[in-house]
C-alpha cells in the first residue's frame, strides 16, 4: 500500500481485545479517489459521518474475506450514492429506493457472487419498502447495508420513516408528529416476520464496542453471500451529525440515547443458510421449448390440398365461455395451416369473455392477410342465440350460417345468407360430451363448404386430443356432423323464405 | 417450418432465440402471455423468470441484469409502463441495453384492456425524464413479434440502449403462423458490464455525472449514437405505394386493416398505397417524403387521438395535405370504414 493512502483512522480508537486494528486504509478503497472532481483523497462525508466508518466496515470485511473480486456494490441515491469514488469493486449506482430489485437482478444474473444493497433509511423504508420487503420475502442472495440516520442526509434534512416522535426536520418543524405523520418504522422487526431472511440484525455506531459489533455483524453478513449465499441485513443506527446540527461526540451520544430505545439493538435472525425448497424444470433444447420442430407441418404430417375453393375465407365463431368457440376457430386455422394457407386467429379476450360471450375471427387465405378483423364473415359459427342475434346481420349476402339449434328463434328475420340449423349440442349430449358440439359445428361446416380436408381436421384433432375416449368422443362428434349435413339439413332459406322458423 | 403461435407467445420465442435468459415482469391484460410463456420456456432453457412485485421493481431488476451483462426483458401494457418510465430513463442515462414490450390497451387510467395507440409518445418520444431516446419498433404480425423482438436486443445491444416493442393488444393476442429457425443469436461482448468477476472490477454502471460539462458530454455522446440510430435504422414497409394518389399511413394492427383497404380500393380502380413504420424510432422520415412524393393526399389512421401524426405531419413538412382518421376506447376501425374516409373523396375529386 502506497504511503499517501495511508490514513490514520480516529473512529477506531480504543483497543479491542478480539479484534486487529487496522490503522491503514483498506485496499478495497481506491488509494486516490479519482471519480470524485475534486479533493480527491477524502471522501465527500462530513465529520463524524456514519457512512464513512461504515465504508470502512464494508471494505474491511470485503478485505478479510477475499472477496474484493467478487463483489457488486450497488449504490442508490442518498448521501451514499458515490459509493463508488471509494470501492474499488464493481458498481451500479441505481435509483432511490431500488437497489433490492437491481441487486436480484445482477444476483441472479451472476450466481456465486456477491452483492450488497447498500441503502439510506429513506431509500429502504419509504421509496422502497416494496422492493426491500419483496427481496426479503424471496430470499434474495444478497447482503443489504443498511444505514438509518433517522433523515434524509442528501437532500438536506427532510422527515424519514425512521425519524423519531418529536424530532424536527425540514417537514417535521414542529417535530414528527405520530397524528399526522405515524410512528418510525422498524425495519428488522418488519422484516424478521419474514421466513426466508436467514440473518438480520441490527447494530449502533454509538461507541466502540458497538462499532466492533456492527463490523462483526458486516462482516458475518458478507461471509453469508461468501458461502453460497442467503438474504443478509445489517441495519446500523448511524450519525449524521450535519443534519442533526451536533458535533461528531454528541452525534454519536445522540445515537445510543435518542435512537437506541426506539430501535433496540439486537440479532433478530440467524440462521444457517439452506438452499429453499426447489422444483423448476429438467432442460430441454431450444428446439423442443420453441416447438419448432414438435409442432411443425413436416413433410410426413403435411396435408396440402390441391386446390381450394376460395382465395380467402372468413369464419366467425361465437358463443358462450366454455362451448369451445375459441378452440374450435384455432383448429380451423391449424387446419390452415396444414393446408399450406396464410391463417390468422384474433379471439375477442377481456371483459367480453368474463361477461360470459367469446368469439373469434379466423382468416384462410391463399395471399398474405391484411386485416384480422372480419367485418362481413363469409361464414358464421353462431353456438348460441345471442351469437346468432348479433352477428348474423353481419354475414356476407353470399355467406352461411350455423347455427346450434334445431332451429331459428320465432322473431328471428333471417338475413340473406344461407341459414342451417343443426343441433349439435343436442348430438354430442347423446355422444356422450355436450362440449363436443364444436366438433359437430366443425363437421357440418367442412360437409357444407368442402372448404377445408376432413383428413386435416382428423390429423389436427389427433394431434391435440392425447386422451383416447376425448378423441374418439370429438371424432364421432366430427362425423355426426358431417352425416347430418349430408342427410338432414334444413335450410331456412330455402323453406321459410320469410325468416321465421315453423 | 411453420408453426401457429400467439403474438404474446412468439415474442418470447423470438427473445430466447436472440439470446435473452432473463425475464422480470408483473401481470397485467393484454400482456400476460409474454410473462406466462416467459415462465414457462426460460427456465427449461437455463434462464430466469421472476415475476417482481410492481413494475417498478420489475424494471429495476432488468436494470440489474443488464447491468451484469445479460440480455433481459420485461413486458407490460400502459399502466405498467408509466410505472417503468423511471427505470427506463435511468437504463438510457446507464447506457443499458434491455428490451420492454408495451402491448398497447386503452386509456388513459385504467381505461380498457381493448387495442389503443395512446402510448405512442410515452415510448416513442421519450416518457422518463431526461434527454433520451427509445428504440422503438412496431411488429404488425405474429411472425413480426417475434423477429422484431430480435432486433430489438441487436440494436439495444448496438446502441446500448432501451428498445421497446410497441405493439396493441391485437396483434398480442392474434395467432398466426410463425416461421422460426433453431439458429441462437449471439450477443455481442460486453467488456462494460459488472459481473462481480476480477476483469470487470474497475467497472461502473451510473447515470449521475455531477458536473454539469461531464454530464453535458455524456449527453453529447447520446445524441451521437442516436444520430447514427436516425441515419443507419429506420425501417418501414411499402404496399402499392408506387404510384398511389392517396398514401395510407399506420403501424401495428392498424397497417393491416389499411393494406385491406389499399386492395378494397384497388380492386376498384383507386389508386391507394400503405406505408408502414417498423421503427417509430428512429422514425423512417426520409423513406415516408419519397414516398409520398407522388401522392395527391395522405391519410394516417391511428388507434389515438394523433400522435405518430405529428411525426408524419414533421416529416412531411407541408409538401403534402395529411388528413387523420381515429378510433380510440378500444375501437378498430373496419377495412370499409377506412375506405370510405378516402375513397368516396378521391372518387369526388376526381
Ligand atoms: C424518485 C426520487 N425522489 C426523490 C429523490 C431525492 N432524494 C435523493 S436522496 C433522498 C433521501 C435520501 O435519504 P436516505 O435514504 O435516508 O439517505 P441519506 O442521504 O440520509 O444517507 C431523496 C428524497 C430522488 N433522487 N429520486
Ligand atoms: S448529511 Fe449526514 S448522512 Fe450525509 S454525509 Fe453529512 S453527516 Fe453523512
Amino acid at each position: 500500500m502506497s504511503e499517501e493512502s495511508r490514513v490514520a483512522v480516529a473512529e477506531i480508537g480504543a483497543a479491542q481485545d478480539d479484534f486487529e486494528l487496522l490503522h491503514a486504509k483498506s485496499p478495497v478503497f481506491y488509494p486516490v479517489y479519482e471519480r470524485k472532481s475534486d479533493l480527491k483523497q477524502q471522501t465527500h462525508y462530513c465529520p463524524g459521518c456514519g457512512h464513512g466508518i461504515v465504508h470502512k466496515l464494508v471494505a474491511e470485511a470485503i478485505e478479510e474475506l477475499s472477496l474484493q473480486d467478487r463483489t457488486v456494490l450497488v449504490s442508490p441515491v442518498g448521501c451514499a450514492v458515490f459509493a463508488y469514488y471509494y470501492f474499488d469493486v464493481g458498481n451500479v449506482q441505481v435509483a432511490h429506493g431500488r437497489a433490492p430489485a437491481a441487486s436480484t437482478g445482477i444476483a441472479r444474473a451472476c450466481p456465486g457472487r456477491v452483492v450488497i444493497s447498500y441503502q439510506g433509511d429513506g431509500d429502504l423504508a419509504a421509496i422502497g419498502t416494496a422492493e426491500i420487503v419483496h427481496a426479503a420475502n424471496r430470499g434474495e442472495k444478497i447482503c443489504v447495508i443498511f444505514v438509518n440516520n433517522a433523515i434524509y442526509g442528501m437532500t438536506g434534512g427532510q422527515m424519514a420513516p425512521t425519524t423519531l416522535v418529536g424530532q424536527t426536520s425540514t417537514t417535521t418543524p414542529w417535530g414528527r408528529r405520530p397524528a399526522n405523520e405515524g410512528y418510525p418504522i422498524r425495519m428488522c422487526e418488519l422484516l424478521a416476520t419474514l421466513e426466508a431472511p436467514v440473518y438480520i440484525e441490527r447494530v449502533a455506531l454509538c461507541d466502540n464496542r458497538n462499532i466492533m459489533k456492527a463490523r462483526r455483524a458486516i462482516r458475518k453478513a458478507l461471509e453469508i453471500q461468501r458461502d453460497g449465499g442467503g438474504f443478509a441485513f445489517v441495519e446500523i443506527l448511524s450519525p449524521c451529525p450535519t443534519i442533526w446540527g451536533l458535533d461528531a461526540v454528541a452525534a454519536r451520544n445522540w445515537v445510543a440515547e435518542k435512537m437506541v430505545p426506539v430501535f433496540p439493538l439486537n440479532v433478530f435472525r440467524d440462521r444457517k443458510p439452506e438452499p429453499l425448497p426447489d422444483g423448476g424444470p429438467e432442460p430441454r433444447s431450444l428446439a423442443e421449448v420453441l416447438e419448432i420442430e414438435a409442432r411443425a407441418a413436416g413433410d410426413s404430417s403435411k396435408i396440402r390440398r390441391a386446390s381450394h375453393s376460395f382465395e380467402t375465407l372468413t369464419v366467425k365463431v361465437a358463443g358462450s365461455g366454455g362451448q369451445g368457440a375459441l378452440l374450435l376457430g384455432q383448429l380451423l386455422a391449424e387446419m390452415g395451416l396444414r393446408e399450406g394457407l396464410e391463417v390468422s386467429w384474433l379471439p375477442s379476450y377481456g371483459p367480453e369473455m368474463r361477461s360470459g360471450s367469446a368469439h373469434c375471427h379466423v382468416c384462410l387465405s391463399k395471399e398474405r392477410i391484411g386485416s384480422p378483423l372480419i367485418s362481413h364473415p363469409d361464414v358464421l359459427i353462431a353456438m348460441n342465440e345471442i351469437s346468432l342475434r348479433k352477428f348474423a346481420p353481419q354475414v356476407a349476402p353470399h355467406g352461411l350460417i350455423l347455427y346450434n339449434r334445431e332451429k331459428l328463434p320465432e322473431d328471428f328475420a333471417a338475413p340473406e345468407a344461407r341459414l342451417v340449423c343443426i343441433p349439435a349440442s343436442e348430438i354430442a349430449d347423446k355422444l356422450g360430451s355436450t362440449k363436443a358440439a364444436n366438433m359437430v359445428l366443425l363437421g357440418a361446416l367442412l360437409e357444407e363448404t368442402g372448404s377445408l380436408g376432413a383428413d386435416t381436421a382428423l390429423r389436427v384433432i389427433e394431434e391435440k386430443v392425447k386422451k383416447i375416449e376425448l378423441l374418439n368422443t370429438n371424432r364421432e362428434a366430427l362425423e355426426a356432423g358431417r352425416q347430418f349435413v349430408d342427410k338432414e339439413v334444413w335450410t331456412g332459406a330455402e323453406t321459410q323464405p320469410d325468416g321465421f322458423a315453423g | 417450418m411453420r408453426q401457429l403461435c400467439k403474438g404474446n407467445v412468439a415474442v418470447i420465442k423470438g427473445a430466447i432465440l436472440a439470446g435473452c435468459r432473463a425475464y422480470y415482469g408483473y401481470p397485467i391484460t393484454p400482456a400476460s402471455e409474454i410473462a406466462e410463456s416467459a415462465a414457462l420456456m426460460l427456465p427449461q432453457v437455463g434462464g430466469t423468470f421472476l415475476q417482481a412485485e410492481s413494475e417498478v421493481a420489475a424494471i429495476n431488476m432488468v436494470y440489474g441484469a443488464s447491468a451484469a451483462g445479460v440480455r433481459v426483458m420485461s413486458g407490460s401494457s400502459g399502466p405498467g409502463l408509466s410505472l417503468m418510465q423511471e427505470g427506463i430513463s435511468y437504463l438510457a442515462g446507464a447506457e443499458l441495453p434491455c428490451v420492454i414490450v408495451d402491448v398497447m390497451r386503452g386509456g388513459p387510467g385504467l381505461g380498457n384492456i381493448a387495442p389503443e395507440q395512446g402510448d405512442y409518445f410515452a415510448m416513442v418520444k421519450g416518457g422518463g425524464h431526461g434527454n433520451y431516446r427509445n428504440i422503438v419498433v412496431a411488429p404488425a404480425s405474429v411472425q413480426e413479434m417475434a423477429e422484431l423482438t430480435m432486433l430489438a436486443f441487436e440494436l439495444a445491444d448496438k446502441y446500448r440502449n432501451p428498445a421497446v416493442v410497441l405493439c396493441d393488444g391485437f396483434v398480442a393476442q392474434m395467432v398466426e403462423a410463425v416461421e422460426l429457425e433453431d439458429r441462437e443469436a449471439v450477443a455481442p461482448d460486453k467488456p462494460w458490464a459488472v459481473k462481480g468477476t476480477a476483469a470487470t472490477r474497475k467497472n461502473l454502471i451510473t447515470s449521475i455525472y455531477l458536473e454539469s460539462d461531464e454530464l453535458e458530454a455524456h449527453q453529447r455522446h447520446m445524441e451521437a449514437k442516436y444520430a447514427r440510430a436516425q441515419r443507419e435504422e429506420p425501417r418501414h414497409e411499402l404496399y402499392q405505394a408506387r404510384d398511389a394518389d392517396v398514401l395510407l399511413v399506420g403501424y401495428g394492427i392498424v397497417s393491416r386493416v389499411l393494406r385491406s383497404a389499399v386492395e378494397k380500393a384497388r380492386q376498384e380502380g383507386l389508386r391507394a398505397g400503405l406505408f408502414r413504420p417498423i421503427t417509430l424510432w428512429p422514425f423512417p422520415e426520409k423513406a415516408l417524403v419519397a414516398a409520398a412524393a407522388r401522392a395527391k393526399k395522405v391519410l394516417v389512421v391511428e388507434l389515438s387521438n394523433g400522435q405518430m401524426l405529428e411525426d408524419v405531419r414533421l416529416a412531411l413538412d407541408g409538401r403534402v395535405t395529411v388528413e387523420f382518421y381515429s378510433r380510440v376506447g378500444g375501437n378498430v376501425p373496419t377495412t370499409e370504414e377506412v375506405h370510405a374516409r378516402f375513397a368516396t373523396r378521391a372518387q369526388a375529386a376526381a
